[in-house]
């Protein structure tokens, strides 16, 4: 609503004796004041309650921990299972803790997100500037496509990598990620591509530019926008997987996301919750600090991301 | 008599800008009143704090009598048409038109009634299935309008609502408005940018600038005389000739010495004063040839551009060193180089003081 | 380039029929290199993977694909197994449930949110953070807060509230609920950030008009802005529902498809049977059905917003 739009009704009129004069009397705490703050604050609750709880239990010690209360305070910050949860928890076989899983969610993420983002441009640059017959075809069924649920594609996939001999390797999850990237990122480009003016690419090539020329020195260099949606979207989603990475990567280079569920699931004997809560924490890290860094770039990313055709 | 709108010391600020500033406006009943000026000059937020849409700083509003300074816009007895329409846009236009009257629990017959006499009025009836998507502009316009009417209030607030259509159907809803408003006799607020709207439309116009009413007075006064130099330039298409210069003794100096007589003109004083100038003159008042001879004051001028406009001809030339236009009829020939006469009598132009640009 | 080679072509004389395929092959030649990737994965993922899931689902593969055609078997099997079939119903009432909360949380927050109130960018900020953590994050946090002596319910319980539970995790007939406070958790700010760009796109004046005429705050969203939202309403049901029947990381995070199997999703069923369950025969026809069913659900909306002509939302 905007700024005209004042709320409506709630509002005191002129008593007998008072001769009205100037901007309405608007009390400060009107019912419906009341409501909507309540509302949104026992929600705000809710969303921050769990982010509390992981903090504050993976400060704990297990004895703090057993005593029952989630609500508790640590009576000191003990790093224990921080340390823990990096270096020597068990993932499995292994207890080297999540750091490797760390470095393999980089090793997964920067790849993936650099080939899949590329990829996407060009396919985005080609179907809005370079049509040919059925290129439209191809971007239909690559959307289509990316409603069909992972578990269609998945056996064949494996099959496919294990014949190009990556199945189990790096390589296998960034071209699972380019793939199923692709469809939202061309989307994208797509768009943005098709909202630049027409003139400009005309120009360049009157001015003998061929194609990737045109790419790389007049598209890609006033993408840079779209580029960081793109950016934000695919690191958050790479980083987040789970599926690929358990299917794809390999024991040696299982992402976070895996190692984190290893971590607290597949646990012997007693769990150790200070310890998990820390892994979690670790794990959502990184894409918290790219949510609260890029805010309002972040949610353009997610709402372009359901900006259809 | 009570007057309809009554507006009092009225301001408004947004932040450190003020919009409004101690305004004072009192409008008839059944008068067509046009709010008149450039983007940002304060027009519609003033409709706006007429309506109740906007929260004013300081100041009083009465509609019919009653203070409704504190007032809900339904409760002001007022109707609004916007310059978007404002349909709601997944209703057929009998709903549109009757869905304040549901609300408000009115009768179904009560609301049939009004629906129909609306619809009748303003020739939508077979509209009345439709939805807004299905209209023309024109009719949605209409529908607009349909939807104050069925409100059967006192007076109507119009935000420029044929600022979105294009030229012809621009002139054909403007004379129905004004069919409307000898039918209905209704008070009627309107707020435009284009001053053509304004003259034909208007009663009386109130010109603002900066949040500042300029002059408020019928179309012919604002007209022919414009009270500051401000005015007199807005008014008038293609707009009024200037030159500056200085008052001294019975004349006016141009920059470049023209001595121009200016006994004729009816100074507010009563008498000229010596003081820095401008002189303003319409291209209509400006005579070619035959017809320059009866005028107090005439000279030799050189085309520089001739624009015809099939109904007649502007031409350009030089006075005093100043661009000037001036009409002639089309059936004269007129070539650019072509040395001509012309005249003009300053009774029927406009004197402005150079500082205070008021009409002198 | 690939224009110049064309003129070449033409200018060498060549007669018409092979001068033409050669020109519509070379034509744009570039950008159908560059293209390549797309085309490849539409060819063979999209079009060549599902085809060959499809296939393989009506033989008799167990631990690796065989080329022997058993019909229907597989899907009689399928059908036949509890297992499966409550995966099926677990799907069906978690997502009727998402996609009921998600929607209407989603709408309320937002008309909240549109009410110009202050800190909305901290609001913002608070309902929208969970939607960028994984799932696993999600479900393995949730799984801590619902640990029946641990979690909320000991410490209420330890704080003196004998009466509180809070065990669903625990609760065979309850978990499906658990599964929805921490779906709902991550997927609601997202739907709340929708549907206020929705909101926000509604035209001023069509509140001033409302307001002019007399209609309440309440009455103009649910009878002027509601109906407007069609298009975000469409989105968002789209984007959630295929959210949902991708539904597999939370499960597997926060319940492992427990107690028993009264948590387990179709996703699960899949990825259980073509790698660990040695019987992919179930599995590929446990992955077609799954994309039988969002066939279902696609077609009528594709044709809804493709197929009507002149229907514009």
């Amino acid at each position: 609503m905007s700024q005209t739009a004042t709320t409506a009704g709630s509002l005191p009129h002129a008593g007998a004796g008072i001769e009205p004069r100037g901007p309405r009397p608007k009390p400060f705490f009107t019912p419906k004041k009341i409501i909507i703050y309540s509302v949104l604050v026992l929600f705000s609750f809710y969303f921050l309650f769990p982010l509390y709880v992981m903090v504050v239990t993976s400060f704990k010690t297990m004895p703090e921990i057993r005593f029952g209360n989630i609500f508790a305070l640590p009576s000191q910050v003990n790093f224990d299972a921080w340390i823990k949860a990096w270096t020597s928890a068990c993932t499995g076989l292994t207890c080297e803790g999540l750091s490797p899983g760390f470095w393999n969610s980089v090793k997964i993420t920067i790849p993936s997100t650099i080939v899949s983002i590329f990829i996407a441009a060009v396919n985005g640059y080609a179907l809005v500037n370079w049509r040919f017959k059925g290129s439209e075809v191809f971007f239909a069924i690559l959307i289509f496509g990316s409603f069909i649920p992972y578990q269609v594609f998945l056996y064949p996939l494996v099959m496919i990598t294990r014949q190009l001999g990556i199945f189990g390797t790096l390589q296998a999850v960034i071209v699972v990620h380019t793939i199923f990237g692709m469809p939202i990122l061309t989307l994208l480009f797509r768009n943005y591509f098709a909202s630049l003016p027409q003139e400009l690419f005309k120009a360049a090539r009157v001015d003998g530019a061929g194609f990737w020329r045109i790419f790389f020195e007049i598209m890609l260099p006033m993408s840079l926008p779209i580029f960081v949606v793109a950016l934000i979207l695919q690191v958050t989603g790479i980083w987040n997987d789970f599926l690929f990475g358990v299917v794809f990567a390999g024991t040696q280079n299982y992402p976070m996301t895996v190692q984190l569920n290893n971590i607290v699931n597949s646990a012997q004997g007693t769990p150790e919750y200070n310890v998990n809560m820390a892994a979690t924490v670790l794990t959502g890290l990184v894409p918290l600090i790219i949510y609260f860094v890029s805010g309002k770039l972040f949610v353009r990313g997610v709402a372009a991301g359901a900006v259809k055709g | 008599m009570q007057s309809s709108v009554s507006i009092r010391d009225l301001s408004l600020n947004f932040g450190a800008v003020k919009v409004l500033e101690h305004l004072d406006l009192e409008i008839a009943q059944g008068e067509f009143i046009v709010l008149l000026g450039p983007s940002g000059c304060g027009k519609s937020t003033l409709l706006n704090c007429i309506a109740g849409l906007l929260d004013v700083s300081d100041g009083q509003i009465f509609i019919n009598g009653k203070n409704v300074t504190w007032e809900e816009p339904k409760d002001r007895g007022i109707g609004m048409v916007f310059q978007s329409y404002a349909l709601y846009p997944q209703m057929s236009v009998e709903k549109n038109l009757s869905f304040g009257l549901r609300v408000a629990g009115m009768a179904k017959e009560e609301i049939t009634q009004r629906v129909k006499r609306a619809a009748e009025i303003l020739q939508i009836e077979p509209l009345l299935n439709r939805k807004p998507a299905n209209l023309s502009g024109g009719q949605r316009q209409r529908v607009a309008i349909g939807r104050a009417l069925v409100r059967d209030v006192d007076v109507f607030l119009f935000d420029e609502p044929l600022s979105n259509l294009d030229a012809k159907l621009r002139s054909d809803l403007r004379v129905e408005i004004k069919r409307l408003h000898q039918r209905l006799k209704n008070t009627m607020i309107y707020v435009t940018h284009d001053q053509i709207e304004a003259l034909t439309l208007a009663d009386r116009i109130a010109i603002m600038k900066n949040g500042v009413i300029q002059q408020l007075a019928d179309p012919h006064t604002i007209y022919n005389r414009p009270t500051n130099l401000y005015v007199a330039g807005f008014i008038g298409s293609p707009s009024m000739n200037f030159l500056e210069g200085a008052l001294k003794g019975g004349n006016f100096i141009a920059s470049d010495g023209t001595s121009i007589p200016v006994g004729s003109y009816e100074f507010l004083a009563g008498r000229s004063t010596d003081a820095k100038a401008v002189l303003g003159i319409r291209p209509e008042h400006i005579f070619l040839g035959e017809a320059a001879h009866a005028m107090p004051f005439r000279t030799d001028v050189e085309i520089e551009i001739v624009e015809p406009m099939g109904s007649e001809t502007l031409a350009w030339t030089r006075l005093a060193g100043i661009p000037i236009t001036f009409r002639c009829s089309s059936d004269i020939p007129l070539r650019v180089g072509d040395k001509v006469n012309i005249g003009f009598d300053v009774a029927r132009g406009s004197i402005f003081d150079a500082e205070s640009t008021d009409r002198l | 380039m690939a224009d110049t080679a064309v003129h070449a072509g033409e200018g060498a004389g060549t007669v018409v029929r092979p001068g033409f395929l050669k020109k519509t092959f070379l034509h744009n030649l570039p950008a159908k290199i560059a293209a390549v990737p797309m085309m490849a994965t539409v060819l063979i993922v999209f079009v060549g993977c599902t085809l060959w899931t499809i296939y393989y689902s009506f033989t008799n593969s167990k631990l690796l694909p065989t080329g022997k055609f058993v019909g229907f078997d597989q899907y009689e099997r399928l059908f036949a197994t509890s297992r499966w079939n409550i995966s099926v119903t677990n799907l069906i009432s978690y997502g009727i449930m998402s996609l009921v909360f998600t929607l209407v949380l989603g709408f309320l927050l937002a008309v909240l949110m549109d009410q110009k109130i202050r800190f909305e960018s901290a609001f913002r900020t608070i309902m929208l953070y969970p939607f960028a953590l994984s799932f696993i994050v999600t479900g393995l946090v949730w799984q801590w807060i619902m640990n029946p002596t641990l979690g909320l319910q000991g410490t209420m319980r330890n704080l003196g509230f004998e009466w509180f539970t809070f065990d669903w995790i625990t609760n065979s007939r309850m978990v499906l609920f658990a599964l929805l406070i921490a779906g709902l958790w991550q997927g609601v700010g997202f739907c709340m950030v929708l549907m206020l760009a929705g909101l926000r796109g509604v035209d001023e004046e069509i509140w001033k008009a409302a307001r002019v005429d007399g209609i309440p705050t309440w009455r103009t969203y649910v009878s002027v802005v509601l109906p407007m939202m069609r298009g975000v309403l469409i989105t968002a049901l789209v984007l959630i529902g295929s959210g949902i029947v991708r539904l597999y990381d939370l499960v597997v995070a926060l319940t492992n498809g427990g107690p028993g199997i009264s948590s387990e999703v179709p996703a699960k069923y899949v990825y259980n049977y073509m790698f660990s369950g040695g019987n992919i025969g179930q599995g590929l026809a446990a992955a077609t059905m799954m994309l039988v069913s969002v066939l279902i659900i696609m077609i009528p909306w594709v044709y809804l917003e493709f197929g009507g002509k002149g229907r514009r939302s």
